[in-house]
């Protein structure tokens, strides 16, 4: 038997909640106490069975959820995918990654044959069955980027790399932690990061952009970023910052557990191999502090770890309103024992 | 007040002076024209015989039309405003030749839109000189309707299009020439931001 998808929503009534199997893979972000910006870039090797890091794409219950949603937003606000004109042989690049991988990787969910540029796609919990030619974007409903990533968790940036630098020239980013695809597109990587504190001057994005140049085809790497979501609101937008940040000053001691999440961020990179270009897919996972806290060392560490965030990051992060009132109920699960080093709950 | 360096898509502008090229293609508004008489003097012989300004006086009236003029540009064209400039502008840069260099100087929502026409002429940003003087007014996009404020002195300001209040970030973008602006009391409406003269 396959995976069995949840239904439910992450809006208006926020019916998400992750199963006991699926708060046990979450993918708790912080190695240790306390948390600094670092290049923590590594191989995207498999991981684990049963971890999020088992596939290169990992599919789970929420799988038919996230897809809704992203439908929803779409519908909202087309301006959240969009692809300058040069950047649609990528597109198709993508489209093949993501197939071959869903479909080697999933065999009861996703099938793909391929006669020549002949193609066909199967995606039965989506109920989609499409033949398609390989190349010709009419034989497509929408153009290769979008087709294939609204049947794809986690938002997707496809960067052109010329002039040694690397430019958002592509995405769909519906799930994303407050920033704003219209704005950034066509911006280079020190462009669209600029707002970022502290890190440029740490060398953080001289040092990380040395690296991604160099990402080889058939050597991807990942790594996690992380940051805190009151309800389990996938489209944290700034486009709806004014529907959404007003959800910031509604946490109290006691509905803590049900409404903070915290957003973590599996972002890997792939170099792409007709356009040369990288595609950045930067997949959101959202776990409640009541299931957090059901493993001792995660409440502890989460504890030290917000408690002692510099402030520029807390403020960055937008946790400046409910820090005190988050802490403070974390506390009760701090003994002040010690942790076990690495990420895993115990 | 000269416009520091902040955060890394905050445009830096520099110095006007005369490059080598067949054709020269001179945009300014309003306080801009003084960069434009400025480079002159150090221009060689015959270099505005090959070259066309485009002025916007805006609040600088006849000030500056006259002194422009005494430079005999091969072609003159004074424009009420930098909307109604922008289609002459996208027919110039569209017959342009390879030879031609283009100078920017005034405002930053002049320089930003004519480099945004530029742009999607095919003309490669780093090969555009700019100049700023005059007003530090900025363009700004609302993240929430998309709709652009121009000329906009202070921080925050009332978007002109959905009217939420909005916070002028320095995040910009070349794209759409306009910094960004996110709305400052989101969390809570009712909020009083006091409105200060941040970009007079």
């Amino acid at each position: 038997m396959g995976i069995q998808f949840r239904k439910e929503t992450f809006r208006d009534d926020f019916s998400f909640r992750n199963s006991p199997e699926h708060i046990r893979r979450f993918p708790f972000p912080f190695h240790e106490d306390s948390y600094m910006y670092a290049v923590n870039i590594e191989p995207h090797r498999p991981g684990p069975k049963g971890s999020v890091l088992e596939h290169p794409f990992d599919v789970d219950e929420h799988y038919v959820s996230e897809m809704e949603d992203r439908a929803l937003v779409l519908a909202e606000d087309p301006l959240r995918c969009q692809s300058l004109p040069h950047m649609t042989l990528a597109g198709w690049d993508l489209l093949e990654l993501i197939m071959t991988s869903k479909a080697e990787s999933y065999p009861e969910h996703f099938s793909l044959t391929r006669d020549g540029d002949n193609w066909h796609w199967i995606n039965r919990p989506l109920n989609i069955d499409q033949t398609f030619v390989f190349g010709d974007t009419t034989t497509l409903p929408y153009g290769p980027m979008e087709y294939i990533t609204r049947q794809a968790q986690g938002d997707y940036c496809i960067l052109d790399q010329r002039d040694n630098n690397l430019w958002m020239d592509a995405g769909i980013v519906t799930t994303q932690a407050d920033w704003s695809l219209d704005f950034d597109i066509g911006m280079n990587f020190f462009e669209w990061h600029a707002p970022v504190p502290l890190a440029h001057e740490m060398g953080i994005f001289q040092r990380a952009l040395k690296f991604l140049l160099n990402v080889q085809q058939g050597q991807p790497a990942r790594r996690l970023n992380w940051t805190m979501t009151i309800n389990p609101r996938l489209d944290t937008s700034p486009e709806n910052y004014h529907k959404w940040g007003p959800d910031r000053t509604t946490v109290t001691p006691e509905n803590v557990g049900q409404k903070v999440h915290l957003r973590v961020e599996l972002q890997t990179f792939w170099r792409l191999p007709r356009s040369n270009a990288l595609v950045f897919p930067i997949r959101c996972y959202l776990i409640k502090m009541d299931e957090l806290v059901t493993s001792e060392k995660w409440a502890k560490r989460l504890h030290r770890v917000i408690r002692d965030l510099p402030e520029e990051l807390a403020t960055y992060k937008g946790l400046t309103r409910y820090r005190p009132t988050l802490v403070e109920w974390l506390s009760k699960y701090d003994d002040g024992g010690v942790t076990s080093p690495g990420f895993g709950p115990d | 007040m000269p416009i520091e360096p902040t955060i890394k898509s905050r445009p830096v502008y520099g110095t006007l002076s005369p490059q080598k090229g067949t054709e020269h293609l001179l945009i300014a508004d309003a306080e801009g024209a003084q960069a434009i008489l400025d480079l002159a003097k150090a221009a060689p012989e015959g270099f505005f015989s090959a070259a066309e300004i485009v002025f916007i006086p805006r609040a600088t009236g006849d000030r500056y039309v006259a002194a422009l003029k005494g430079l005999t540009p091969a072609r003159f064209y004074e424009g009420p405003s930098i909307a109604a400039a922008l289609p002459r502008l996208r027919q110039t840069l569209a017959t342009a030749h390879v030879g031609l260099r283009v100078y920017l100087a005034g405002t930053e929502g002049l320089m930003g839109q004519a480099m945004q026409v530029a742009l999607e002429a095919g003309i490669d940003h780093s090969s555009i000189q700019t100049e700023h003087r005059g007003s530090l007014a900025r363009r700004v996009q609302c993240v929430h309707c998309k709709g652009i404020t121009e000329d906009v002195t202070t921080q925050p300001v009332t978007c002109a299009h959905c009217g939420l209040t909005l916070f002028v970030r320095d995040h910009y973008s070349r794209r759409l020439a306009a910094f960004q602006g996110v709305c400052i009391n989101a969390e809570d409406r009712s909020e009083q931001v006091p409105v200060e003269e941040a970009f007079p």
